[in-house]
């Protein structure tokens, strides 16, 4: 039996639906990420696991316990926000020692604990500062401490490092997968950066209009993408509007251009208009790759300069199209104006029909090649 | 040069206008002795039993009203922002009905609600019905300031991360809500203060042993000491404005949030 289960669950605000039919089961020590774009029902999701908000429907179960129905402040769940949260008028120890005083835990341990945590989260030297004497990331910290220190069954963190700059939020998001590492503890997080989710989950649940549309790791989820949404939603994507030439054999038509994917396209018939979704990463220059390729030509729109990849824009006729290369100081990149021949491998397309389902997904091989 | 004068002009007028009446009454309490200055007006006032009595009333009135009216107006305030935010327009309107319905009014109204009950014929009784006029005088002032002082801090996220940590209703209010609105909270209790020491309707109709009714006596009996009284009131005020300052500022950094 896993850790959390939610078992369909459903909240509506009046006619409203924020989330629909969610079902999901995490195991005990696991770090999940929900992952959408705002008002896809991520946050209210995490908000009735922790009980701040109570499902229209269904059951959550902690721990074999159903928790559906118990207020929030008997659920033994720590939370962190994305607003730090951190109460003005404690220190920094009084903080994280909050929950320990209202367990109404000895003195001693209460002590012995937030000196434990300071440690953990490296500011043993503020535990008397209050929280305005600190920076962002450092009240950040502060909370996830806090929400550490009453050994909580589960930590939900909603979006918590939305508030910090980049630099802070990537050595932060370290920090606290180390953390939960180190502690072994279940955790759900909210993020709308894929890249976050990414970096930090054992799994991520990709949601869009208060529905799951795929779980998987984030390998699976960004190689094999379940739906168009997620393949859209997840890493860039060129999108090429496609006729579908032969179906049988895995042949469609990009403005004239033949272009072989890996396999038959089952659900199509020829002359079907479909999408061709192509990562950039998995597009070079024509020349780079050996195995049987695709090539498309167009004219070189826009160059970006990204520092460790330069990124590129082609436009074909009616179509656009991104690709990457690794900056080498050595080579000039493209020009401008100029002419272009690029390719990519047949497994490298992802062929998205006109209904929300992809025909086929990217197989693994063109995954690895990512 | 004309740039920096007009200013420091229009601030020597408006400064003049409040100074020059203060000076006035302040010199002419100084002249209850023919032909010199002293303090005797002063003198008589704090000497004077019933001065001393009837300000004690209304600082024990005033003490009472403030506790009451905290206690009552930040949980309510508090759950208005959290739960309804909704009411917020109708609990404003209520906040000026006191500005509307005049204390003459007021206080026939509860002495007509509550006759023939405790509240009116027992001394106590009425204390306890004056305090209550108070707590509805001073509604406007102590719930704007409370409401000010919560919208200050994120009292959504302060709820749930104490919550989450195991805290109940009562524990949020009073570890987490009263000591961060405590400055707004502490404003408001002095305008109240301010309000219960010098009212004169309520407690004169309620036959209440107050401040306010003494004050209106003595400036009908004599003629010095009523200026005194006012010096005695004003500084009264002044330390009361310090003290908000002086008790504010460390609770007001803290609250401020990060830099």
């Amino acid at each position: 039996m896993a850790f959390l289960e939610l078992v369909n669950v459903r909240k509506s605000f009046g006619a409203s639906v924020a989330v629909e039919n969610f079902n999901l089961a995490v195991e005990r020590g696991e770090f999940v990420s929900f992952l959408g774009p705002s008002g896809c029902g991520k946050t209210t999701t995490l908000r009735m696991v922790a009980g701040f908000e109570k499902p229209t429907a269904g059951r959550i179960v902690i721990d074999g316990v159903d928790v559906t129905d118990t207020p929030p402040n008997r659920r033994n769940i720590g939370m962190v926000f994305q607003s730090y949260a951190l109460f003005p008028n404690m220190t920094v120890a009084d903080n994280i020692g909050f929950g320990l005083k209202i367990a109404r835990r000895p003195a001693d341990e209460i002590r012995a604990r937030v000196e434990e945590l300071l440690r953990i989260i490296h500011m043993s030297e503020f535990g008397r500062r209050y929280p305005y004497q600190l920076s962002g990331g450092q009240q950040q910290r502060v909370a996830l401490a806090r929400a550490l220190a009453i050994q909580p069954k589960l930590l939900l963190l909603d979006e918590p490092l939305s508030a910090l700059d980049a630099k802070i939020r990537a050595s932060l998001r370290q920090e606290i997968r180390e953390i939960q590492r180190q502690l072994g503890i279940t955790t759900i997080y909210v993020t709308h950066d894929q890249e976050e989710a990414m970096a930090l989950s054992d799994r991520i649940v990709v949601m869009s209009r208060g529905r799951i549309e795929q779980i998987g790791t984030p390998f699976e989820v960004y190689n094999f993408p379940a739906t168009r949404f997620v393949a859209s939603f997840v890493g860039t994507l060129n999108l090429l509007q496609a006729t579908v030439v032969d179906a049988a054999i895995g042949l469609v038509s990009v403005e004239g251009q033949s272009i072989r994917v890996a396999r038959p396209l089952t659900q199509h018939r020829s002359g079907d208009a479909v999408s061709l979704a192509l990562r950039p990463e998995l597009i070079a220059l024509d020349g780079q790759i050996n195995s049987e390729v695709n090539r498309l030509s167009g004219t070189v729109e826009d160059v970006t300069f990204l520092g460790s990849i330069v990124r590129v824009r082609v436009r074909l006729s009616a179509n656009k199209l991104h690709f990457d290369l690794f900056n080498n100081p050595q080579l000039r990149p493209p020009q401008p104006g100029s002419l272009i021949t690029v390719q990519f491998a047949p497994e490298a397309c992802l062929v998205l029909g006109e209904d929300a389902s992809p025909a086929h997904p990217m197989s693994a091989s063109a995954a690895q090649a990512a | 040069m004309l740039k920096r004068f007009w200013p420091w002009f229009w601030f020597t007028v408006g400064a003049m206008y409040f100074l020059v009446p203060l000076y006035a009454t302040f010199d002419f309490s100084l002249r209850a002795r023919r032909g010199e200055l002293s303090f005797a007006a002063y003198a008589n006032v704090l000497n004077d039993i019933k001065f001393v009595e009837s300000f004690w009333f209304s600082f024990q009135t005033a003490l009472a009203t403030i506790v009451i009216s905290a206690l009552v107006i930040v949980p309510t305030a508090y759950w208005v922002q959290l739960r309804l935010p909704r009411l917020r327009p109708v609990i404003e309107f209520f906040t000026l009905l006191p500005f509307v319905v005049p204390a003459v009014v007021l206080v026939f109204s509860l002495a007509r609600t509550y006759s023939r009950t405790p509240l009116t014929d027992s001394r106590e009784g009425l204390w306890v019905l004056l305090i209550g006029s108070y707590v509805i005088l001073s509604f406007p002032y102590m719930y704007r300031a409370v409401d000010t002082g919560l919208r200050s801090i994120n009292i959504h996220d302060l709820t749930e991360a104490a919550q989450s940590l195991g805290a109940g209703w009562f524990t949020i209010l009073a570890r987490v809500i009263f000591p961060n609105v405590y400055t707004a909270l502490l404003s408001g209790a002095f305008i109240t203060f301010a309000i219960v020491m010098g009212e004169f309707t309520i407690a004169a109709l309620l036959a209440q042993p107050a401040f306010g009714p003494y004050m209106n006596r003595l400036a009908s009996s004599r003629v010095y000491e009523p200026s005194a009284l006012a010096i005695i009131s004003f500084a009264l005020t002044w330390a009361a404005i310090a003290a908000i300052q002086w008790i504010g500022q460390g609770a007001q950094a803290r609250v401020a949030g990060p830099r």
